[in-house]
């Protein structure tokens, strides 16, 4: 992380004094080490660090006046939302304020002839369709962590879940943002139409990672909830089989709601845990949910069993009812605490590969496991390519973290050298910030770098998430032109 | 004025060192089919991107292509097609509502105004397709954002900027999209003689359903005569419901539909190849081709204010035509010429700060004088000139086409 300022850290008490003159609530101002406790890590719990002061504003006016503050002082912001980044998106700063969202929590409106609910960016992701369920509707996207994760913090992330394949993330779901500036300044973007007037402000704001502004709020798409859903178990006597397999799938034309895979390690793992009635002589397992008509999941669910056949597949089993349906997810829905079980710690990373390339990217982290002494069991989004290997370790073995560290940091490597990303859904933060240029080149981060700077010049949001070298707007502005007096005669006219 | 005919990406780095070193300004085009979309603008060279074309990369399985900006629109969905796949987001063609032949349309042509068609209410935009982006931006610096895969989280989503920006911010050489399959069946619900107010509650209540419409338009008795559909002849307004899916699911939905709907009005269904055909009229503004001498609006807003939008609107700007796509959140506007700023105050006061109104087709003078793009708030126009200083300092390319430039 960045250095603390020292003449931040100096004026700490001053800063405090007129946060609390700021923030009307006598509680919204934490400064003493036991409450600052609770804000000192995110999701990933192995990066630690006290913020200089944490605060819960409870009006917009409050934020907008805690952000000008902060840049007319010179000092960093951190927003947070609930804190369940996987990535340390929400990791204090040691000479930062704490801005956390906690506060503003409330469902503004749910608009059923726009479809659409209008809610504060500390509403948590499950509670949107909590409240529009006994209606039948609800909000798509659903990170595993949706029962605690907010929407604010769904933006800054830009999260996903299992049903993206067929309903997209967060950004294909939010239809308006009202955020403010680290000047202060409020401004809405989008509402309850569709596509920006001007440039796609919102979409460049999702997935920002809390770095261009502070979200107050967010204004989501409702689906009407489907009428039947279906899931199917198939396992296969290797992964190559059922990579083949989700994607012919795919090809026929097929898109399901959910495609899980799972690797023989998860499976064992889970079923362990909750008795989910997995088999245990496979390799990998698919499951594959569909929802819709009736007519239109058995129309489809044929096609896929007939599939999967052709695919080698060695067991094949159809939810028979909603009881077993849910049953079927437990298990994968368990699989992190269930690998939790058998390892003192894991390290879950976040990869997303061309499909076609699961064989050679699994049998490479095979390799890899050998190598490092390390085990590693995979659960992946099968339908859209996006891998969570689970890394066991055990963090009090010395060593064993910087291990794990390495070993991720070789699989994440190795996802963009096929073709992929470092990270699907989960968000750079600090966990892959230096992993940055593994991806992009230095002209490439630039160019992301100048979009910041129309936003936050003095880079004061979120600082050292993220990007690995942070540079100066001023001198991200600078102009290098190259002789250009050439005439181009090779340049066709026309 | 000179006239470059790209042909490679490395003619579009030594043009814009050229434009850079020399201070030219430049308008970028692939075909030129939507050239009158926009200000004006006062440039010292064009550039023509339409033989920067070809595929890529197209692995079905994957549901993935990637494809030069030059690329015929046309070209993609035969070769999608090809292999039963189609871009959802049904892309618009524009050029015959501009005056021009129809099937100009280049990839970067839909990808960098971000223009989606009918099926943008269930499949999403063009920008929700794009997944990555190579080309240069105005400070003539190679870059390329976004990847090949659906689900990338790593680092600003750069393409989210360039759909949308009209060319300002940078050229596209290349773009990578998400493809998927082509519905098995598409069938349409048509449900005759409804009113402006009640067509919106049917909509509404038709994209509420578990039906799955995946588009939805109102067409008003003079422009449903238009389409030339047997269906829609008799001088009767109706609401239209596109279905799409494998057969028996279609069948199904439609059948619950109509059996839903049928209280309302007289129903009808529509097959195959009129569906295809009405919904292609629709998304590409046809009824508006016609008659060039109008001036023409598109309009996004809440579906729910829609009716009261189109009541204040017409009983101000006589003799204007409408249809509504979008479940009711597209209007579009045509207003005779002769119109005072072809209705600009009175359109753009009506939408009470929500929702925006591009003036799409009108003649270069009005184009002057009235702000094609919806005018922004200071805060956010502060940020997007920022934003334009950023990637275009010398604001080179497209320059004015969106706003005009000021200070930032």
């Amino acid at each position: 992380m960045p250095l603390p300022d020292r003449s931040v850290l100096e004026k700490r008490d001053m800063l405090v004094r007129r946060l609390k003159e700021i923030v009307q609530n006598p509680n919204g101002v934490i400064d003493q080490e036991a409450g600052l406790r609770a804000f000192e890590c995110d999701g990933l719990s192995a990066y630690r660090q006290l913020p200089m002061v944490a605060v819960l504003p409870e009006t917009k006016q409050e934020i907008s006046e805690i952000l000008k503050f902060c840049k007319a002082e010179g000092v960093n912001v951190v927003p947070r939302g609930a804190g369940t980044s996987l990535s340390g998106g929400a990791l204090p700063l040691a000479d930062g304020v704490l801005l956390g969202l906690a506060k503003f929590n409330k469902i503004i409106e749910v608009d059923y002839d726009n479809r659409c609910a209008v809610v504060q960016p500390g509403v948590t992701n499950l509670a949107i369709t909590d409240a529009v369920k006994a209606d039948g509707f609800y909000y798509a996207p659903d990170p595993s962590s949706q029962i605690a994760c907010t929407i604010g913090g769904n933006i800054a992330e830009n999260s996903g879940g299992v049903h993206c394949l067929k309903y997209g993330l967060t950004t294909n779901n939010v239809l308006g943002v009202e955020m403010i500036t680290m000047d202060g300044d409020t401004i809405q973007l989008g509402g309850k139409h569709l596509d920006a007037e001007g440039y796609d402000l919102m979409g460049v704001v999702t997935g920002s990672e809390g770095l261009l502004g502070v979200i107050t709020e967010v204004t989501v798409r409702l689906l009407r909830s489907p009428k039947h859903i279906s899931a199917q178990l198939i396992g296969f006597p290797s992964s190559e089989q059922a990579g083949d397999c989700v994607g012919k799938v795919i090809g026929a034309g097929i898109i399901p709601a959910g495609m899980e895979m799972m690797d023989y390690y998860a499976i064992h793992a889970a079923e362990e845990f909750c008795h989910a009635g997995y088999p245990l002589d496979v390799e990998a397992l698919l499951i594959v949910e569909l929802d819709g008509p009736e007519i239109e999941i058995e129309h489809n669910n044929q096609a896929i069993e007939k599939i999967a056949k052709e695919c080698g597949a060695t067991v094949i089993k159809l939810s028979q009812s909603e009881e077993e349906r849910l049953t079927f997810w437990a298990g994968r829905k368990a699989a992190f605490p269930a690998i939790g079980r058998i390892s003192p710690d894991y390290m879950c990373m976040d990869g997303t590969i061309p499909r076609n390339q699961l064989p050679k990217v699994l049998a490479r982290m095979g390799e890899l496991s050998e190598h490092y002494g390390l085990r590693v069991a995979n659960v992946f989004h099968a339908g859209d390519g996006n891998l969570h290997p689970l890394i066991l370790f055990d963090a009090n073995i010395p060593g064993e973290l910087e291990k794990c560290e390495q070993f991720g940091a070789d699989i994440l490597k190795l996802c963009v050298e096929v073709g992929g990303v470092l990270t699907g859904e989960h968000g750079v933060g600090i966990e892959k910030r230096d992993l940055m240029n593994e991806m992009f080149s230095e002209a490439d981060l630039k160019q992301q770098q100048r979009l910041k700077c129309a936003f936050d010049p003095d880079g004061r949001l979120n600082p050292g998430k993220v990007f690995p070298i942070l540079h100066r707007c001023a001198e991200l502005g600078k102009m290098h032109v190259h002789n250009g007096a050439l005439p181009f005669p090779d340049i066709p006219r026309f | 004025m000179e006239n470059f005919n790209i042909t490679a990406e490395d003619q579009v780095s030594d043009l814009l060192q050229w434009a850079l070193s020399n201070n030219k300004r430049l308008s970028i085009a692939g075909n030129n089919s939507k050239a009158t979309l926009g200000r004006p603008m006062n440039v010292d060279a064009k550039l023509g991107l339409s033989g920067l074309s070809g595929i890529e990369m197209y692995e079905p399985a994957e549901l993935v292509m990637k494809a030069k900006a030059g690329t015929l629109v046309t070209l993609v969905e035969e070769e999608l097609g090809a292999s039963g796949q189609q871009l959802a987001f049904t892309p618009p063609d524009y050029g015959p509502l501009l005056g021009q032949a129809a099937g100009l349309g280049t990839l970067g042509g839909i990808f960098a105004p971000n223009l989606s068609g009918s099926n943008r209410i269930k499949a999403g935009a063009a920008r929700d397709h794009l997944l990555g982006v190579n080309g240069f931006t105005g400070r003539g610096e190679a870059f390329q954002t976004g990847s090949r895969v659906m689900k990338n989280v790593t680092g600003y989503d750069l393409c989210k900027l360039v759909a949308g920006s009209y060319g300002t911010l940078a050229i596209c050489t290349s773009l990578t999209f998400k493809v998927l399959p082509k519905p098995e069946k598409i069938r349409t619900v048509l449900v005759y003689g409804i009113t402006l107010e009640a067509s919106v509650a049917l909509m509404r209540d038709a994209m509420s359903s578990v039906h799955e419409v995946s588009a939805a338009a109102y067409m008003p008795p003079k422009i449903a005569s238009k389409t030339g559909i047997d269906y829609l002849e008799g001088d009767v307004s109706a609401v239209a419901l596109k279905i799409e899916g494998p057969a028996p699911s279609v069948e199904y939905r439609c059948a619950a539909l109509l059996k839903m709907f049928e209280g309302l009005g007289r129903v009808e269904e529509l097959h195959g190849h009129r569906s295809s055909t009405l919904w292609k009229y629709l998304s590409d503004v046809r009824p508006f081709s016609e008659n060039q001498t109008s001036n023409v609006w598109k309009i996004s807003i809440p579906p729910s204010n829609a009716p009261a939008f189109i009541k204040a609107i017409s009983s101000s700007l006589s003799g204007l035509e409408y249809f509504l796509d979008w479940a009711g959140g597209l209007v579009w506007v045509s207003v005779p010429e002769g119109v005072d700023n072809a209705g600009d105050v009175v359109i753009r006061q009506n939408l009470k700060g929500s929702g925006h109104a591009t003036l799409i087709r009108a003649s270069e003078k009005l184009r002057k004088e009235v702000l094609p793009f919806q005018p922004q708030n200071s805060v956010i126009a502060k940020i997007s000139e920022r934003i334009r200083e950023g990637y275009d300092p010398q604001r080179i390319l497209n320059p004015e086409r969106m706003y005009p430039i000021v200070e930032s």
